[in-house]
């Protein structure tokens, strides 16, 4: 099949991007300027990007292409197939909306800050995502890695006159070269059983590798992988970088850059290894379990907004894992089709999270930009000024919650049904983790309706608690749009799901040679169906016309009673002591307290009150109220590791004296060790 | 096509007026064993026509999603309604959402009923949201396993194919597993349907309340719709337990005398379930909030017992 029309577009993109950069880039002194170049550019890009995505899935045959560089291992080629493809039909989704809402949030910056260096940065890190995504070399994935990470550490540093944005970016680039490390180190061991960096040659090679070996680089790319997607407990860095970036980027950080890792788990555990031990599926299913389940806990304990999201990022990554274990375990357990349900689940709840992740973060960027706060206690009644912000918001809260008929739910649908198929297909006494594991999906998802009941409710309903949330006003109109188009994206991916199924079949039969879209749809193209063992069916669409319907007549009734019999707004029940105010409402401290208590093995609580009283203890004048949690990982595991490092570095001290002919010395016998080494071989 | 439309016009016409029929059972029965008289088993029916007919106070500070919420409670409930087998095992919409739809559809109902608490802006509407949420994300794992056990038993979790699977083996509830869920789900039951000893139907005290506290606000015709909304959830759970666990009286036909006696059998099983839920409501205290979860615990364990006694024997 013809391929041009796919690569034209895909370097046309590529094109697109690096113009970007250098063009924002260039022209840093005309503040508007830049602004419309670097949103321009991105949406092109971003549009190109995504027909070049459409069209390689759709056509279904990979497209290559390969120039040699002259280094031995290292070639510039890259592969356009049906799962890096899927990814970038993600990122382009995603790149369409922020670029957009970057037209109206950027203006803001103008005169304030550099959109020059911001555009540039923004184009880089789109532009290594596509080369992540599209690499089919060793080498060239890594270098687009470490562009991506230093990328984004321009981002979530780019307050950097604040402690806090320094800080968080410190700690997320030392974590991401915890994970380059990782990944170096397996992609070396791959590299050594083919004698190549190709991606293409690393499926012979990795038949011959020992047991060794395999599970060695499972545990490495593993690690790898795992810290860029933020699964507990490499997640330290996630919840403060993310938040501090600015908050269009943030929506990219948490929507795309931290699902390389699950790209790259993808990539290599089900495409470049062939096989895995049959140990590694059940790894990555409770490593999903976990971090769903605490990261969810920890969601529900913030009250700044932005973190609140940043932890939920977390939980859905795990969401992804239970879907992605399900399915290593399926393809060892040899039985294909139940793998390729199984992958589907993974790769739309990653698609989904994508697109209402996104969402709720330019939401909160919209509450940000008009309330200048990421304090929910300080929010409150926004649904009045920013109406339009707030029915996307609740759009994207009920898709995350995994409510139906939203897109969240189908993905988390299709997961349960992998569980439970997983009972029935596989021997042995491990089938029990599957209905446990879904019971743990139960929990997250409740969790999460709950911690999404807060943050929206805290911040858009009732009264506003600060004088900021009092005179909000509502995003300007380029920003509702981008927050619309991903809001219409929830709703149809849900609706719709039966007609988007079919984009998976090419990655199934590529990485599995499946083809099971078919079998999910039955019902008159309506209902979505698990497939084989389990006969269980859903249909999104009905349900939301069903709802409708259903309501119609209880509408009705209503519209009854209030004609004849009145309807009239009046003050809230106060208990008969006048004056109710903002003072006496529920916060999102009071709301998550239940769960506070319940939870107290894992959060450690801690509060203090102080009280001021005046003449009687009944009557305190003044209040002062301070609760916190203890941070387990970063305290338990972290701080040790740190005391650890330092402790190491300063005993090395002693051998780095600042004395030039010690270093040469050092050299001298470096460089003699090893060509001692080389002469020996 | 036009068979479904029928099913679900009887179904929805049953769900509608059986569910304020068995709140009013309950609390007749409930008064009885307490040596009182109580109101009559048509008393919900008496509130809902006469809440319908009053003048409405929405609060100053309320928008519109305090309006939406009655309306999501009621559509939630009665859709959730139609996917499950009443009669016969034939529920009209068992294609279009099985029992995890089930389960999420009535999260929805909730997620709003508990903006709705938190729209007002009173305190009692926060506190019986936040409490609301949590006590039902505790239970929600407990649900799920116990329905797992039914659902892997099934191959399925399409309810009208389990109550089938059910219809062929009447007396599997004496097996370990089938007991064993059964007392889970009975929990999360009480739970859900805020009854002693996790909630108090019949007060209105700050301490204590949990679901009223959230619909504090609501008056006239919306408090109509939740309390219409709230019963049928309640007769909802009540039929997947009897139907799922005691199939007797289901047919797997679709003719005028097996929908008659699967009715006959059906109200003979819903008020044993009922007595069994009145005699708890009166030989227990309700619990403090903090030891809510402990029983919710044993819930899950219990839940988690079945499971794996399904995979012993």
């Amino acid at each position: 099949m013809n391929t041009f029309p796919v690569g034209a577009a895909f370097a046309l993109s590529l094109g697109a991007y690096t113009a970007g950069a250098f063009a924002s880039l260039a022209s840093w002194r005309k503040p508007a300027v830049a602004r419309h170049i670097c949103c321009g550019a991105a949406l092109a890009g971003s549009a190109l990007g995504g027909l070049a995505a459409l069209l390689g899935i759709l056509q279904g045959t990979p497209f290559h292409w390969s120039v040699p560089s002259g280094i031995p291992l290292f070639a510039y080629s890259f592969s356009y197939d049906a799962l890096g493809g899927f990814f970038n039909l993600i990122l382009a989704i995603l790149t369409i909306a922020v670029s957009i809402y970057s037209l109206g949030y950027l203006k803001a910056f103008e005169g304030r800050r550099s959109i020059g260096i911001f555009g540039f940065l923004f184009h880089l890190l789109l532009l290594s995502l596509t080369i992540v995504f599209t690499a089919a070399n060793a080498f060239l994935f890594l270098i687009g890695w470490e562009v991506m990470a230093l990328a984004s550490y321009g981002l979530v540093a780019f307050y950097h006159e604040q402690k806090e944005s320094r800080q968080a970016g410190l700690l997320y680039i030392i974590m991401a070269h915890a994970d380059v490390g990782c990944l170096l180190l397996g992609f070396a061991l791959l590299i050594q059983g083919s004698g190549s960096a190709e991606f293409a040659s690393f499926h012979t090679a990795a038949a011959h590798l020992s047991s060794t070996h395999q599970s060695a680089a499972f545990v490495l790319f593993f690690l790898g992988f795992g810290i860029k997607a933020g699964v507990i407990p490499f997640h330290i860095w996630l919840p403060a970088a993310h938040p501090v970036a600015p908050s269009n980027m943030s929506a990219l950080l948490s929507g795309i850059v931290i699902k390389t890792g699950i790209y790259g788990m993808t990539r290599i555990f089900l495409d470049s290894l062939g096989g895995v031990p049959s140990w590694a599926g059940l790894a990555v299913l409770i490593v999903g379990v976990v971090s769903a389940v605490l990261g969810v806990l920890y969601a529900l304990m913030e009250h700044d907004l932005k973190r609140l999201l940043a932890y939920h990022s977390i939980e859905n990554i795990g969401i992804i894992l239970m879907g992605l274990g399900a399915a290593l375990i399926f393809r060892v357990a040899g039985h294909p089709t139940l793998a390729a349900v199984a992958l589907i689940a993974a790769m739309f709840h990653t698609l989904n999270h994508a697109i209402f992740k996104c969402l709720l973060f330019l939401g909160a960027g919209s509450v940000l930009h008009s309330t200048g706060t990421r304090n929910m206690e300080e929010m409150g009644g926004l649904i009045r000024p920013m109406p339009v912000t707030a029915f996307c918001f609740l759009i994207g809260a009920v898709a995350i919650s995994g409510l139906p008929p939203l897109n969240g739910f189908v993905s988390e649908w299709l997961t349960y049904q992998a569980l439970l198929t997983g009972f029935g297909a596989i021997a042995g006494l491990t089938r029990i983790l599957f209905p446990l594991a879904g019971s743990m999906l139960a929990l997250t998802g409740a969790l999460a309706a709950a911690c999404f009941v807060k943050a929206f409710a805290i911040t858009f309903l009732a009264l506003p608690r600060g004088a900021e949330s009092r005179n909000a006003h509502e995003a300007p109109r380029t920003m509702l749009i981008g927050m619309g188009w991903l809001t219409l994206a929830c709703a149809a991916l849900g609706l719709g799901v039966t007609w988007f199924l079919p984009v998976f079949d090419a990655m199934t039969e590529q990485l599995l040679g499946e083809r099971v879209a078919a079998h999910l749809v039955t019902g008159h193209g309506l209902v979505l169906s698990a497939g084989m063992r389990t006969s269980g069916t859903v249909s999104p669409f009905v349900i939301a016309v069903g709802l409708l319907v259903l309501m119609l007549p209880a509408a009705l009734l209503v519209a009854i009673g209030v004609r004849r019999f009145g309807r009239k707004r009046g003050p809230v029940w106060d208990c008969g002591l006048p004056g109710l105010s903002e003072e006496n409402e529920y916060t999102a401290t009071a709301f998550s307290k239940a769960l506070r208590m319940i939870f107290s093995v894992l959060y450690k609580p801690r509060r203090e009150i102080q009280a001021v009283f005046d003449v009687s203890p009944y009557f305190p004048k003044e209040i002062r109220f301070e609760s916190e949690i203890e941070p387990t990982f970063e305290k338990r595991l972290y701080a040790p590791l740190q005391e650890f490092l330092f402790r190491v570095s300063s005993r090395m001290r002693t051998i780095q004296a600042g004395s030039i002919h010690a270093y040469l010395a050092y050299i001298f016998v470096t460089l003699v060790l090893l060509l001692l080494f080389g002469v020996r071989k | 096509m036009i068979e479904v439309l029928i099913n679900s016009t009887l179904q929805l016409v049953l769900l509608l007026l059986v569910a304020p029929l068995v709140s009013g059972t309950i609390k007749t029965l409930k008064a009885r064993l307490q040596m009182r008289r109580g109101p009559g088993v048509l008393q919900p029916y008496r509130d809902i026509l006469k809440l319908l007919r009053k003048g409405m106070v929405i609060p100053e500070t309320a928008s519109w999603i305090f309006s939406a919420a009655p309306y999501m409670v009621f559509g939630t409930a009665t859709l959730v309604g139609l996917m499950i087998p009443m009669t016969t095992t034939h529920a009209p919409f068992s294609l279009f959402g099985g029992v995890l739809a089930v389960v999420y559809l009535l999260a929805l109902g909730r997620f709003f009923l508990a903006l709705g608490g938190l729209d007002s802006g009173s305190s009692f509407g926060g506190l019986g949201s936040s409490r609301e949420m949590t006590i039902s994300a505790i239970a929600e794992p407990a649900m799920m396993l116990a329905i797992f056990t039914v659902a892997l038993g099934a191959n399925s979790t399409n309810l009208s194919e389990m109550a089938k699977v059910a219809v062929g083996q009447s007396w599997r509830f004496l097996a370990p597993s089938q007991m064993l869920a059964f007392a889970a789900l009975f929990i999360v039951l009480i739970a859900e349907t805020g009854r002693i000893p996790v909630d108090n139907p019949a007060t209105h005290l700050e301490l204590t309340m949990i679901h009223e506290a959230m619909i504090l606000e609501y008056s006239g015709p919306y408090l109509a719709l939740i309390e219409w909304g709230a019963s049928i959830k309640q007769l909802v759970l009540m039929t997947l337990l009897v139907n799922t666990f005691f199939p007797f009286g289901l047919s797997s036909e679709w003719t005028l005398q097996t929908i008659g006696v699967g009715l006959a059998f059906y109200l003979a099983k819903l008020l044993m379930l009922a007595c069994m839920i009145v005699l708890i409501e009166t030989t227990n205290a309700k619990l403090r909030l903090f030891r809510v979860p402990e029983l919710l615990m044993v819930a899950f364990i219990l839940g988690a017992l079945a499971l794996i006694s399904t995979f012993l024997f």
